[in-house]
């Protein structure tokens, strides 16, 4: 039997657009906003399909009943996700890691998961990140700020990402959890009409979340707009205006 | 015991991180406002103990299997030892170490947890922390419930001074708990990145370019400002993620730490991992076409005008 690799995929707020609170101010005001699959899920994918490359694993993706998530999930099976699995009724809004983590975990243990590559962190995480969660509610070794997998005679040969190019190496033995920060090589690019395809052919399964209910442990009070000590100084006028003042504040320094 | 605040020490190269002295001191503070005490566990090189003349304790475990990092083994004896002193609060640094321990700690122990956390505070017994999120446009203010509760702190929150201190901590070795020599983990080696490439924490002036270069070829308009200026270009994590650029000229949380005298931010939003490894240049100027970036938060000059307009502006002027 074919390796399978389970690639746990969220759908978070674009922070490229403004964030706007609700009225509560304990969520963002999720209405308006545009979803997107978080980057480092992205991360997670292209290196589970070059493992599936490499290896001939099967690669699932799960992902919960989110906004805009069908277009996501369809995109993965376009660049070479096996499955993808909705799970439905896990609530609206925010779920915490915590919840996150036991309702994936429960699927994963009725799904004969040997390997799982989740993305390093999202940028809504703030009870913990979900692939150092699932190791241990797993049961099974994890390391995340991976930059790097190789998959040989059930080994997961490992590349954690130690900062300014240092690389820690690991090998861990499966059934194991990996948190991917970068993939090996870039996230591939599918055209849209393969995505429309894989949307059109209904592959995405659906199943209802497995019924749990999950404390995070924290509770969020507010939240709110950092105030910034500073803020620049900010220069208008023409490119070669804000060019020659830049040029002079270099000078200044004598560089 | 039940108000002390327990310091994961983080250590490379037999020397231990900032990071650690910041959190050391952060302990401190707390420990004293609850009636605790601070202590380190240090794991695998025990020698650095006097090091922590900051802490009122440090425990040592020594092991072959702490040799090297390993998540599986750190946290098998961070578990142990968080179960037997039962510390009101365990502090980890968001480094990727703290990105194995702190969540899985969590998990393993049914442990509350706060990550991110740029302050935290004592508030009527309840701990109180706050955490960047959505890259950095918001803060989050919760209360961790329960306890022993786990913390893992944003790099250069906490001043790292306040953690460094002349005392001589009571040193304690602590057996390594049963299961080390049963690992399905194993660490195979620190790589060092190879030689060679220019060392960007020694530049006095930086260049550096984000996302919004959008392109590997437009690489090259920058390089043009770069060369007209002797400066080495760097970046933030997108663009050595793509390899458009080695992991060498990465600046922030899982790239380098700089301090130039001038530093040149072209298309960087700001992410609170990008800022952390810059935000003490003696002059930041960005260049990012959205006003609302947290990149202008530190900057000291902004300008929201588009780079590829500007810096071939930039160039020109240079070379003229």
């Amino acid at each position: 039997m074919p390796m399978r690799i389970a690639v746990p995929i969220k759908q978070v707020p674009d922070v490229a657009e403004e964030l706007e609170l609700a009225s509560d101010e304990k969520d963002v005001e999720r209405e308006f906003l545009a979803f997107v699959m978080s980057e480092w899920d992205g991360q997670a994918l292209e290196e589970a399909v070059l493992v599936k490359e490499a290896t001939g694993a099967e690669v699932v993706v799960v992902a919960f009943d989110e906004p805009d998530v069908d277009q996501t999930l369809a995109t993965a099976l376009a660049k070479g996700a096996d499955r993808a699995v909705k799970l439905t009724g896990a609530g609206e809004g925010w779920i915490s890691s915590h919840a996150r983590a036991h309702l994936i975990a429960e699927w994963v243990r009725g799904e004969d998961i040997d390997l799982v590559l989740a993305g390093v962190h999202a940028v809504d995480d703030l009870d913990g990140q979900l692939p150092a969660l699932l190791g241990p509610l797993l049961g099974r070794p994890h390391a995340t700020v991976v930059v790097g997998v190789e998959v040989r005679d059930g080994t997961a040969a490992v590349q954690q990402d130690f900062g300014g190019g240092r690389v820690n190496e690991l090998e861990l033995r499966l059934p194991a959890v990996l948190g991917v920060q970068t993939a090996s090589q870039p996230p591939r690019y599918v055209p849209i009409g393969l995505i429309r395809q894989a949307m059109q052919e209904g592959k995405i399964e659906e199943h209802a979340a497995p019924a749990a209910t999950v404390d995070s442990g924290i509770s969020v009070r507010r939240l709110y707009e950092p105030e910034q000590a500073g803020h620049a100084e900010m220069l208008t006028g023409s490119a070669d205006e804000v060019a020659e003042r830049i040029v002079e504040l270099i000078r200044a320094r004598g560089l | 015991m039940a108000n002390d605040i327990l310091v994961l020490a983080e250590h490379a190269g037999g020397e231990l991180s900032e990071t650690t002295y910041e959190l050391v001191g952060k302990a401190r503070e707390l420990a004293s406002s609850l009636g605790g005490r601070t202590i380190v566990a240090l794991l695998g090189e025990e020698s650095l103990a006097t090091e922590l003349g900051g802490a009122d304790a440090v425990l040592t475990v020594d092991h072959p299997a702490l040799a090297g990092y390993n998540p599986e083994a750190y946290l098998l004896v961070l578990a142990h030892l968080t179960e037997e002193r039962d510390p009101r609060l365990v502090l980890l640094a968001n480094t990727t170490v703290g990105m194995d321990l702190g969540a899985a700690l969590s998990a393993a122990r049914g442990a509350p947890l706060a990550a991110y956390v740029a302050e935290i505070e004592a508030q009527d017994g309840s701990l109180v922390a706050t955490s960047q999120i959505y890259g950095g446009k918001l803060m989050a203010e919760s209360v961790i419930e329960g306890s022993p509760a786990v913390c893992t702190v944003i790099g250069g929150s906490f001043p790292a001074e306040a953690g460094h201190g002349a005392g001589s901590p009571e040193v304690e070795q602590v057996a390594p708990p049963p299961g080390l020599d049963e690992l399905k983990t194993s660490f195979v080696r620190l790589a060092e990145p190879p030689a060679g490439d220019v060392d960007i924490t020694q530049a006095p002036l930086l260049i550096s370019v984000g996302r919004g270069i959008e392109s590997e070829d437009n690489l090259e308009l920058v390089q043009e400002l770069a060369d007209a200026l002797g400066a080495p270009l760097s970046a933030s994590r997108p663009v050595t993620d793509l390899g458009w650029l080695p992991k060498t000229r990465q600046v922030g949380k899982s790239g380098l730490k700089v301090k130039p005298k001038a530093y040149l931010a072209f298309g960087i939003s700001g992410a609170p991992e990008h800022l952390e490894g810059m935000r003490d240049a003696e002059l930041i100027v960005a260049c990012n076409n959205d006003a609302h970036a947290p990149i202008f938060g530190v900057a000291h000059y902004g300008t929201t005008l588009d780079l590829f307009d500007l810096v071939p502006a930039l160039t020109e002027k240079l070379q003229a």
